[in-house]
Formats: structure tokens, sequence, C-alpha cells
């Protein structure tokens, strides 16, 4: 064994990542007296909420009459029937206090004439059961994630809560099928700490890195999932990866959904806002799948436009200029930074762009973590909650805005689940060195790797290999391809090189083992599609176009052991939680 | 006249040289900071020749590019890419910024390429910025009201008194500009600097907190507020196009008339 020297801590609750999700349980569980950790690999305000820009969904009904029912039938058609209603009742429900909650922290919303909120229209979400559009979504200029990052952070340096700054998770202790804590490493010193805890919520968001271009920061690694696979669990519906249809082009960056909200449109090289063809009513506001595939059908027909012909136009020129300074700001010093163009009067090159994954660790609606022998059951002592958590409230297609919303109003139902739970200062268990020995053992073996692979390398040919066979449209022959190929970078970690032996800052290291993370998370989505045969929300199969209720209206749940994986299902909740709302049976998506 | 000596091992040296392998007639000089904690050593300056043809446009291209392919113990902080996280801030070409956001193409000649001044340096182009954020807590950063909870409706705020906070609540706490400040560089430890006063004023314009005086009274303290002379470096290195400078002032101008 390898003779790294530990450090013990012990708290009632450990809540591993410091994005909105991971500040708001953090702020619920010190307010309530528990004795709470925070640890994060960047600074909170660094994490990648902060990219959020269009808004944060609720029924609050500050532009115009609006409902909660009205959101969570958006949300069930949205997530094209695969999403849990009980969960989605939920969210929906709890949006609006959520929000309101969020203002009273002090984040610097947008206003109406009368000072109340601002609200946005937005892809998908309409009032009477998707009659027309509605402005349901509440914006901060286009900085709408920023102003909540920064204010989470805030409330949760007010209430005092214990942050352990660049520490990166190792892994999950499990003991007997419980979350016993995390083992980390402090990125400043070098040094390696254990953390007990009674409850540990993994808050580390997506993995948006497993492809060549994402609007995901590079620190978007998935690494609470990589764990949740290392220890055992399943992930799920790792097939559903949203493609953002406005990323832009040739650089990643997101340019919000809210473009198109406050009256922006697409156009081909035409000249033809071809929308209008593929959702006559919604047009430039049907969900995000929808947009995404209409722009890459654009594309593989020729009618794409520049050089390659590989990308679309989004037009917001007419809008008035004031308009633009108030409401879009962020959008504007993007596109005049990145490809140095005024927004006011010329258009924003964009193609569609990996932006955001349903798939997660699964939960319930309490934020407890699932698996499943046959049978759903939950692993006693932790939680999973934001992007990294499929619980499932996207189902197969997320709508805009209902991300930021899912981070408070699940961050804050796992605070509640784990105040319940936890007597404040109980005793924690001893735990066996083996525990820590085997994810030390991961580390050092990493740590020391003097094979010819750079990580740099498996990493690119994972990015490419699935920006290739696992994009927008999905065939048989490519997943086929995908399946295979995508295991070579994973084999090729047997011979990794790691040129950094240090452990103060060993970004090379850090690389890699966020490499370890995000290549099985690569390998499981690969999987995952491959083995849904039929089309539905993200997941678009050209050889299986239509939806297949009676064969695929299942959740795919996905292990990973090391050398292969296995592939499971679990059955959708179309039961709602209470009798306030009736359940949503699935009918045709038509935006 | 007094004689000054530099501590041991502060002379920044000469360090490897990274010649192209690539053949390319586009080749950029980059020349960058490095420093190891485990070695006993010097900092050094390490070149690094880049083929800018297979290189994307912003310095952090660059540092990403030698990372991958030249050098993979190049130690720097990043995260988004686009200007929002804040992670990679450090001093190019001698201004500080982001360099997600510096483009290479404005630079001629060879790029140099620090950490952000006049902090303790934790490897290569990592600074700590522990004080920074301790000194961030200190301002109490979050809304104050009296009113008990009323989950029910909004606080009320009128479109004239949100647009007061624009121009403030963007900043992303990159420290480029406290670390430009030559006054933060001399009192780091009592001068709150213009990155955590900016945030001191975003409160304290906030129509709905009601601890405005006591806001202002805690940064009246003399050197915690006085410490500006108005040497506008802040203002001028904000990749975020903010001004420090002017929330300072008027920060000095309430104090003055109330």
């Amino acid at each position: 064994m390898t003779a790294y020297k530990i450090i013990d801590h012990e708290y009632d609750v450990l809540v591993v990542g410091a994005g909105g999700a991971g500040l708001r349980a953090a702020v619920g569980l010190s307010e309530s007296g528990l004795n709470t950790a925070c640890i994060s690999k960047v600074f909170p305000t660094r994490s990648h909420t902060s990219a959020a820009q269009g808004g944060i969904s609720a029924a609050l009904g500050n532009a115009g009459e609006d409902d909660w029912r009205w959101h969570m039938y958006d949300t069930v058609k949205g997530s094209d029937w695969l999403g849990d209603q009980d969960s989605i009742e939920y969210l929906c429900k709890e949006a609006p206090r959520a929000v309101i909650e969020l203002e009273k922290y002090g984040v610097p919303f947008s206003r109406t004439e009368d000072g109340k909120i601002y609200q946005r229209a937005f892809g998908g979400m309409t009032k009477d059961y998707g009659n027309s559009p509605v402005q349901r979504t509440c914006a901060a200029a286009d900085r709408t994630g920023h102003a909540i990052l920064h204010t989470l952070y805030g409330q949760a340096l007010k209430h005092k809560t214990k942050f352990f700054i660049e520490y990166f998770a190792l892994d999950l202790i499990m003991k007997d099928g419980e979350c016993k804590g995390v083992i980390a490493w402090n990125l400043n010193d070098g040094t390696i700490h254990r953390f007990r805890s009674h409850i540990t919520i993994i808050a580390t968001g997506g993995y948006g890195k497993i492809y060549y271009s994402a609007t995901a920061a590079h620190t978007c690694t998935g690494d609470g999932n990589g764990m949740a696979l290392r220890a055992g669990l399943p992930l799920q519906d790792m097939e559903f990866v949203q493609f953002h249809p406005t990323g832009l082009y040739g650089i990643g960056c997101l340019i919000s959904e809210a473009v198109r909200g406050e009256g922006g449109y697409l156009l081909n090289s035409k000249g033809e806002r071809f929308m209008e063809k593929y959702a006559p009513s919604a047009k430039d506001l049907a969900s995000r799948d929808v947009v995404s595939r209409s722009i890459a059908i654009e594309i593989n027909e020729g009618r794409g436009i520049g050089e390659l012909k590989d990308h679309v136009h989004l037009h917001i020129s007419h809008i008035d200029k004031k308009i633009i300074e108030a409401r879009l700001p962020g959008i504007s010093e993007s596109v005049e930074t990145f490809v140095g163009r005024d927004v006011s009067k010329e258009p924003i090159p964009v193609v569609p762009t990996v932006h955001y994954n349903m798939g997660g660790i699964p939960t319930n609606y309490k934020a407890e973590v699932l698996t499943s022998n046959g049978k759903d059951k939950t692993v006693p002592g932790l939680m999973a909650i934001g992007e990294t958590a499929c619980v499932s409230v996207h189902g197969a297609n997320r709508l805009g805005s209902n991300s930021l919303i899912d981070l408070v109003v699940f961050g804050r139902s796992a605070a509640k689940r784990a105040i319940e739970l936890v007597t404040p200062n109980t005793p924690h268990e001893k735990i066996s060195a083996s525990e820590t020995e085997k994810c030390l053992d991961r580390f050092d073996r990493l740590r020391n790797g003097k094979g010819e692979n750079k990580t740099s390398e498996l990493r690119l040919s994972m990015q490419k290999t699935m920006q290739s066979k696992c994009a927008v449209f999905r065939t048989e022959k490519t997943l086929k391809e995908g399946v295979e190929e995508i295991k070579k970078p994973y084999e090729g970690m047997e011979s990794i090189s790691v040129k950094d032996k240090s452990l103060i800052f060993n970004t090379d290291l850090m690389e890699t083992l966020e490499f370890d993370n995000l290549i099985r998370q690569a390998i499981t989505t690969m999987e995952s599609a491959f083995s849904r045969k039929e089309s539905r929300g993200a997941h678009a199969r050209e050889d299986f176009p239509k939806r297949d209720d009676i064969n695929f209206m299942k959740h795919t749940l996905s292990w990973h052991n090391g050398k292969e994986v296995k592939i499971g299902y679990r059955p959708v909740t179309l039961s709602t939680m209470t009798n306030d709302v009736q359940s949503f049976p699935p009918k045709e998506r038509v935006y | 006249m007094a004689q000054f000596n530099l501590p041991e091992n502060s002379k920044v040296l000469k360090g490897k040289y990274f010649k192209d392998i690539t053949g390319s007639i586009n080749i950029k000089k980059i020349n960058i900071y490095r420093w190891n904690p485990d070695q006993n050593e010097n900092p050094k300056i390490d070149t690094f020749e880049v083929d800018l043809t297979t290189c994307g446009n912003k310095v952090l291209d660059i540092l990403n590019k030698i990372k991958n392919e030249i050098d993979p113990s190049l130690t720097y902080r990043r995260s988004c890419a686009h200007g929002v996280c804040g992670s990679c801030a450090m001093n190019v070409d001698g201004i500080n910024t982001l360099s997600c956001m510096k483009s290479h193409k404005e630079i001629n000649g060879e790029i140099n390429i620090y950490p952000l001044p006049h902090l303790k340096v934790i490897k290569d182009l990592v600074a700590d910025l522990s004080t920074l954020y301790r000194q961030y807590e200190s301002i109490e950063p979050w809304l104050k009201t009296k009113e008990k909870k009323n989950w029910s409706a909004e606080i009320n705020q009128s479109k004239e008194n949100r647009k007061k906070l624009d121009g403030l609540y963007e900043c992303i706490m990159c420290a480029c500009c406290s670390t430009s400040c030559p006054s933060y560089w001399w009192n780091e430890e009592k001068y709150l600097g213009p990155a955590v006063l900016l945030q001191a004023y975003r409160w304290i314009m906030d129509s709905r907190d009601e601890e405005r005086k006591e806001r202002l009274k805690t940064v009246a303290d003399k050197l915690k507020l006085y410490g500006c002379h108005t040497i506008m470096n802040c203002t001028n290195s904000c990749p975020k196009g903010l001004n420090p400078a002017k929330a300072i002032s008027s920060l000095k101008k309430m104090l003055a008339t109330n």
C-alpha cells in the first residue's frame, strides 16, 4: 500500500460540489444547524452554474396568467413522456416559492414596470396546456446563472457553511451498500483527506466534456457520476444528451435561448425562416431537441451557411437596440469577443452544440439515490442533485430554464430530507482501511503512470468518437461502431503517462483523474444509446424514427464494473404525487 | 542610499526552451513563468515555440495547446473558457486579463505570461487568492432585510432602482483589478481593494437592503476604503468592462455627504 498520510474530518452532512444545487443544499443544511461541509474542485463562483444565461422557470404569473399545472404539462411533454410525473409535479409546484426565495436572498432579477420579477418567453413554455406561448422564465438580464450562483455563495457564507475549496473528490467511501463519506485530494497543499458524513450529497454537475464541442466548461467532467459507477451504482438515461440549438459556431460558447425568447429567429442559406416548416405553431421557440434536429436537417440537406455550409444564422438585428442592451448584454459581449460581430447589425453564426446531460445518478424527488435489483432500492447515506442527478424531471429532453429551477428545488429538497434523517452530531462508525486503500491505489497508479499514452490524446480520441458516433442523429451502424471505438481510449489508460508527479496543484494528474471519470460516462452513454431502439426527445435514431411507448417507455440503467457495461431498465412514473393535478397520458409531441 | 536585497530564490531565471517540432512557419514564442513548490529552486521563464496554424485565437488556446501537446506539467486554472467563471485570470503581455478572452493576435512579438502580480504563487500561473476571498466574506455579501419571511411575493424593486446594480453585479471575482492596484500590493491585509469594494458598493446600492448605513460605516474604516489613491489601474484592467474606480469614488462621496 502506498504511504499517503490521511487527514480525517467528521461532518453530519457533506456536499460535494458548489454550483447552484450544492450551494442551495448547503444553505438549507447549515441554516438548520447540521454540521455541514462543502467541498469543491473550484472556488464556488467558478462553478458552471455561472454560465447559465436565459433564466429560471416558475409559474409566477408576473407577465400574464400562469399555472404550475401548465408548467408541469410543458415539462412532461418536453421530456417526451420519459420524465417521472411525481417529480415533475413537485418541481413545478415548488418552483414559484423557490424563485421568491432566491429573490429574498438578493438575486438581482430584472424587473417589470410594476417592480416585479421580469419573465420572458422560452422554448416549449406555454399556457393552457400547449395553447400559446407564456412568459414564465425569470431573468437577471442574460446572466441569470451568474447572479444566482453569487447570491447562493453569499447565503452559504452567511450561514457559515464550512468550505473546502480546490479539493478534488476521488471516491465515495462505501460500506455494505451504504455511503459513509468521500476521499478527497487538496490541490493547494497536496494532502489527502477522508470526510466521514452521515449523508453525502453529490452535486458535481454534468459531463459535457465527453464531447469535442460543448458549451460545457473544461471542469464539467461528471466526477460524481464517475464515483457512483466505481461504487457499483448505476447511472440512468445516459443516452439523452441535449444539443443546444445555438452554440456559437467554431467556438462552442452558448448563445442563450433568450435571444429567440426576445424575438430572434433562425435563417438558412436561402434566407428562409426554416423553423416555420418543422414547428408551425411554436416556430423558433419549439423545444431544444426539435430545433437542433431541424438545424441538422437543414445543414445535411445543403442549406447550411458558410464555405462549408455547416452552420445557420441567428438574427436579432431587427430588435430594438435598447432591448438588446438591457436584456441581452452578455450575448452581445460574447459575440463581439469571440467572432468579432456586432449583433445589432450582423447575424450570429450558430450550430447545435452539446449542452446538457438529462441522464445521471437516479434519485427520487427527495434526492435519495436509487439503485435497482429488479426493484427500486434507495442507497442509504447518498443523495444526488442538479445536473449530476436524474430525478427524472427532464426525461428525454430538458426545456430551457428548467435546469436552474431543478438546482434550487431539489437542492432544497435534499436539505429537507437530510434534516429529517440526521440528528446533529451523531457519532460516526469506524471505517476499515481497505476502502480508503482501494481508492488511493487508483490515485497512486494513475499518478505514477509511466506509459506512452498522453491523457490529452486519449481524451481527444474519446471526444472525437462521441462527436461522430453519438451526435444529434444516430443509427444502428454509427452506434455499433461507437461502442467498439469508445473502448479504445479506456483500454489506453492501462498505459497512461502522467508527467507531473507532484501532489501540489498537479493539474496533469487532475485531468487524468477527470478523464477516468469521463471515459466511463462516455462508454455508458454509447451503450445506453445503442440499446434504445426508438426515437425519443434528444435521442433521435434515423433507423427507428418513432417513439415506441410499448417497448421503451422506461428508464435505461447502466452499470460499469471496470470492464464492461450492464444495461437494465426501470419503469417511468406516470402517476402524479397528489390529486392537485391529473397524470398527462402520452400523446404525439407536436410544437 | 539604502540597499535592498531580494529574498533568496526570488530572482527569476531563464528556464527551458521548447523548440517547435512541427516545422510550421507560423510560430509564436511564448514565455511563461514557471515555479514548482516541490523543487527548492528559483522561478524560471520557459519559452515555448507554438504553431499558431493549429491553435484557437485566445491566449487560453495557446496554454491548452502547450499542456496537451508539449508540456503536460504546465499549471494554470481554467474552466468556462468564455469569460464568465473568472478562473483563468493572469498577467498577459503586462496586463491582467482573462486568458480565455484575450486574443493573441493583438500581441506583437513574443507573448509573456505571468501569474497575477503580487500574490503568493502556488505553482506556475496559479496564485493564492485566499486573502481576497476572506475580504469578500468580510463585506457580508448577502441581502439584509428585517422583514419576516414571506414566500408569497417578491420584494418590489423599481426598474430604476434595479438599474443601479448594473455594472456592479456582473463582477466575476477574477481579481484582475485588485492585483493590478499598487495600493492593494502594499496594503493587501488592510485595504479591501477594488474587487471587494465594488461588491461592497453593490450591496449598498441595492434598494432592497435595509442596512446601508451599517455597511457604509464598515467600509469607512481608514484603510479599508481610503487605501484607494485613484490610480485607476483597476478600471483599465477589468476584462468585463466594469468600473471599480467609479464605485470607490461614489462610496467616498456617499461618506462625505452623509
